[in-house]
Parts: structure tokens; sequence; C-alpha cells
């Protein structure tokens, strides 16, 4: 039997990641790019960039990427896909960019059933500007701006996005996944696949959720990261297919 | 072709005419007949209309079509251009060409929806954050603004750079025929070399991936993409500055005035030159860049200058920083969407000769 040899995908540059130890993003960026190897699209792949630490993801894919103002990045991918229809067009989002200052982006552009991707990476926290709460952030969680845990009288409930966009006609892929066991980033890789065979069907929108370890944020060790994504996020944030018509 | 045509029309029919691909806006009053029209006509030759749901939504949009290479426009009214400005940064930034209309209404806040000359400065100083320029063509007549939109493509992508068309909703909401076939009221934008498009995205098909950026983190890096774009920035200053002349050869004052305010300015002009007064007009046609030295020529001979606005005087500044202190300038305007009137400014002119 010949050996298992780890190669790098076609899609990923050869460049060192700038992310922290145990963050998530450099898995999800190897995920996409692996997906995008497998179904042959590289050639015809438009990535939009968020603001946040995930920005210089237009160094680490092999294809075309463009960054985007803060929560944005639909209405820039919009604009591509309306002009340009048979490319695949994604978006890749943290939670302050997605969930915050971009509701109104994401809601409209998966109402309009915008036959694009959407990668979410919740991870709870804005990462880039060291560590404030976000509309994801858990009830008691401790961030830079909730130093005595979020508040449910102050801050309210963490946003459930997905929840949301699921009601939505004009979706029709919904799915969480987070990175904590080799089964659960498989499954990660699953959906995110599902996500860009929906659009090269032209069915329209579809978002995938990933739960992610920001441990410079969340002010834990990779492994304490992990372990809360693993026991404490997913009670909150449950983990599977949210829909699929 | 001759046409009776409303101003915000012409911009439309102009904008096809020269090639728009995609459109992209949200509804405000004074320009409403602009999605109209696209809403109706774009379909059928199969170019994208979309309704955004806001300004901050559709001038992003316009960044991700400009970044295919295709041809975007947006149209607003100044509390929308407003909301564009976060977009209209990271367009400069990025060096991506579109077009953009603000026919501009009253302000500041919600102000009103009658025709204003209110956002020169916003148009002129970049408007949002940074070292940043647009290209500003203000029309002053409806063959203008459709020759403008013709044209403002060319313009845009010969220098990778929005372009902005400002026109009060006096002019946007006016009518007046228009003749397709003859030359006035062109730019005519002068394409030396082809327009280089080896930066677009389109999907890495047998080349290197590209990126469209403006963050710029490494030592040093920022500071030269900012020269980089002041070398481009002097190169429109120095190529692309439009300005019109009426009867400035034996004048002994000017009035400068753009769009609405110089076409009631030249029927002052014409009065007084029937009661003998030498007077002339000079008329900015790009409002950035300015014609600076072409008012300071004028201003070697010609000691007194009147600007005549739209608002409580803007375009003042710029024409103080022409005469550079060698002739007095004085100010004629009416803020709040107020129509400035000849007679008005016969008697503003009479009581400083």
């Amino acid at each position: 039997m010949q050996p298992t040899k780890f190669v790098k995908p076609k899609s990923l540059q050869d460049n060192y990641h700038s992310y922290c130890p145990g963050c998530g993003h450099g898995i999800v960026h190897r995920l996409i790019a692996e997906v995008v190897d497998e179904l042959n699209i590289r050639e015809k792949t438009i990535g939009v960039a968020p603001v946040g630490c995930a920005v210089f993801a237009y160094d680490y894919w092999n294809f075309d990427v463009t960054e985007a103002a803060h929560g944005r990045p639909p209405a820039v991918a919009t604009g591509i896909k309306r002009v340009l229809p048979d490319r695949i067009v994604f978006t890749y989002q943290g939670d302050g960019d997605l969930a915050a200052i971009g509701t109104a982006e994401i809601v409209h552009a998966a109402n309009r059933g915008e036959n694009i991707s959407v990668f979410f990476i919740n991870n709870t926290v804005y990462g880039m500007t060291s560590g404030q709460m976000a509309p994801t952030t858990i009830v008691g969680q401790k961030t830079l701006t909730t130093p005595y845990g979020r508040e449910i009288s102050r801050d309210g409930y963490p946003l459930k996005v997905c929840e949301l966009l699921s009601v939505l006609d004009g979706v029709r892929f919904v799915a969480r996944a987070a990175l904590t066991s080799p089964k659960n980033v498989l499954l990660a890789k699953l959906y995110i696949r599902k996500s860009f065979l929906t659009q090269i069907e032209n069915k329209g929108f579809s978002i995938v959720e990933i739960l992610s370890m920001c441990p410079t944020g969340v002010n834990m060790t990779p492994i304490e990261t992990l372990k809360w994504v693993d026991t404490e996020l997913v009670k909150y944030f449950p983990l599977g297919i949210l829909k699929d018509v | 072709m001759k046409k009776l045509l409303q101003g915000n029309i012409a911009f439309c029919e102009g904008a096809i005419d020269g090639g728009l691909d995609a459109y992209y806006a949200y509804p405000i009053t004074p320009q409403n007949e602009i999605s109209a029209y696209f809403a109706k006509v774009l379909p059928q030759k199969n170019k994208v209309f979309l309704q955004a749901e806001s300004e901050l939504a559709a001038i992003n949009m316009v960044f991700g079509t400009a970044l295919t290479g295709k041809r975007a426009v947006t149209s607003s009214s100044s509390p929308g251009i407003s909301l564009m400005q976060e977009g209209i940064s990271y367009l400069c930034g990025c060096e991506l060409p579109c077009v953009i209309v603000n026919v501009m209404r009253g302000g500041p806040g919600l102000g009103n929806i009658s025709g204003s000359q209110q956002d020169y400065f916003q148009s002129t100083r970049g408007g949002g954050h940074g070292d940043y320029y647009t290209i500003v063509l203000a029309p002053f007549s409806v063959k203008e603004i459709y020759e403008f939109a013709k044209e403002s493509f060319l313009l845009a992508e010969k220098y990778r750079n929005p372009v902005m068309i400002i026109y009060d909703g006096y002019l946007g909401q006016m009518m007046e025929v228009v003749d397709t076939e003859t030359d006035d009221g062109k730019l005519n934008v002068i394409i030396d070399k082809p327009i280089d498009k080896n930066w677009v995205l389109d999907g890495a098909k047998d080349r290197q991936p590209r990126k469209i950026r403006s963050l710029f983190m490494a030592e040093g890096e920022l500071e030269q993409h900012n020269w980089k774009l002041k070398n481009k920035y002097d190169k429109i200053k120095e190529k692309e500055v439009r300005v019109k002349f009426y009867e400035t050869h034996d004048a002994e004052i000017i009035i400068v005035a753009f769009g609405m305010s110089a076409r009631v300015s030249l029927e002052a002009v014409y009065k007084l030159r029937r009661e003998g007064i030498k007077i002339g007009l000079i008329r900015p046609i790009t409002l950035w860049p300015f014609p600076y030295s072409e008012i300071y020529e004028i201003a070697k001979k010609v000691k007194k200058f009147v600007v005549v606005e739209m608002n409580l005087g803007q375009m003042i500044e710029d024409v103080k920083l022409a005469v550079n202190g060698i002739a007095e300038v004085y100010f004629y305007g009416r803020p709040g969407g107020g129509l400035v009137e000849s007679e008005e400014l016969i008697q503003k002119i009479k009581s400083i000769k």
C-alpha cells in the first residue's frame, strides 16, 4: 500500500498564514481550497474576503480574490455574480462582518436568492480588533467589551443568523458545522461542497456557518478553546443541516 | 437624432450609448426617473438592473461589477451619496472605474427635495476618508448630461478612477431638445493607448490569480500606494481640465459658476452686456480637476470676480485659490434649494461695479 502523501491543494498558495496558533481560519481556507480543486472550478472562482483577520485570504488562496468593506461582501458578490453569472462567487465573512455591520446585506442577498455561497466563520468575537463582544458572543461570555460577561439585559441574546436566514424562500441550503474533531471537519467540508454545488446548479443562496476557534480573542489556550466550542458553543448553536431544498 | 429629453433620462440614454453593463440604486428624490427608466429598458437590452436594499449596498454592488471590468453605474441624491462615501473611498483605494451620479438636493440632513449645489465640497474633496479624488463633471444642459454620461466610462477606465456627474434637481427635471448627431457638449476624452484590463477579476484561467485591495500593511507600502495615486491625480489635473469661457475677451468683471447657476449667470451676462457692462463668465465643467491656472490667467487682467452658486459659498474657495490674491472675489448664492435669479445677480453686480 502506498503511504498517503500530504499535498497542498492547488487552490492554496505556498504562503505562511498570519493566523495565531489554534485559529480556525487556516482549516477553513484549506477546506474551501480542497473543494474548489475537487469540483475543478479554480479557474472560474472569485472569492470575496472580509474585513478582519481573514482579509489576507487573498494571499492564501490561489484564485481571484477581492477585499470588501466591512459587512459588504454579499453586495460585492452580487455585483460580481450579476455580470458574470457563470463564475463561482463566494463570500468569507466573520461574525462581526456578517451578523452586525452587514446584517442588511446578508439578509437581502439571501432574500433575493442571490446565487452565491457564503461561508460564515463564527468564533464569537471580533478577533482582529482584539476580542470585543460580537453578535454571536454567548451569554455570560467574557470579552474585551463584556469584562463581566455578556448580559441579556444589556446586550440581548446571541444572534442565530442561520436560523434567521433559513426561513427565507430564496435560501436553498443552510448548515452549521464546527472544527472540533476530524469528523466535524469532514462534515464542514461536506457542507462547503454542498454549498458550491447549490450554486453550480443555479439553485440560489446557500450559507455554511462554521463554529471556529479564536483562542487569542476568547482568551483561552487552543485546546481549551476547542473544548469550549465543542461543549458550550454548540449548545446555543446546534450543528447540522438546517435547510436543504 | 433630435429628441426632447428630461435631464435624468438624458443621463440614462447617454450611459446606455456609452456601454453601461449594470445599474444599481436605491430610491431617492429627485432622481427616481433614472431608476424607472433603467428598470424598464435594461432587461430588454440584457443588461443588469437591480434595486439595492440601501445606498451602501448599491455602491458595493457597483464595486463588485467594477472589479470584473464591466461598466457599473449608480445614481442617487445628496443624502444617498453621503451614505456611499465609504464605498467611494474603497473604489478609489482599489482603483476601480465606475460612474456615480448625484442629482443634488438641499441639505444638510434630510433637507428638501429641491435642486441645489450644496455637495460641491463633498464631491471635489473626496468625500470619504483618505487622500483621494474622484473626477467630477458638472453638466449645464440636458445635452451635456447625455454626452458626459456617454463618455464618462472612458474617463473612468483611462484612469481607473470613479467619475462623478453632479447636477442639481432642476437640471435633472428640466426638458430640452437633445441632438445626438451634433458635437456640442462632448468631453472629447482622448484614449491615446489601449485601456489596460489586466487587473480585472474574472477567474484565474490561464493566468496568475489576481487580487483587488486597498489594504497595504507592509512597512511603507501604503505610502507608496498613495504616491502612486498622487501621480495619477497629477496626470488628471494636467490632461483633463474642462472649462468654458463666455464673453471674457474684454471683460472687466467675471462671473464664475457651474451647472444651473451658470445658465442663470449667462442670462445676466447677456442682459448686462446690452447695458454696456463688460462682463464675462467662466464655467468650470470639471469641478475636479478645477481650472485653477485658467482662472489665474484671466485674473492677471480682470480684478473683480463674482462666484455664483446654489449654496452658501463652496466653489468660491477654489476661485480664491485660483486668483491667489490678485483679484477681488465676491459671492452671490442661495442655499436650501433656492434657485439663483438673474435679476438679483444683476443687482449684485451693479452694487460692486
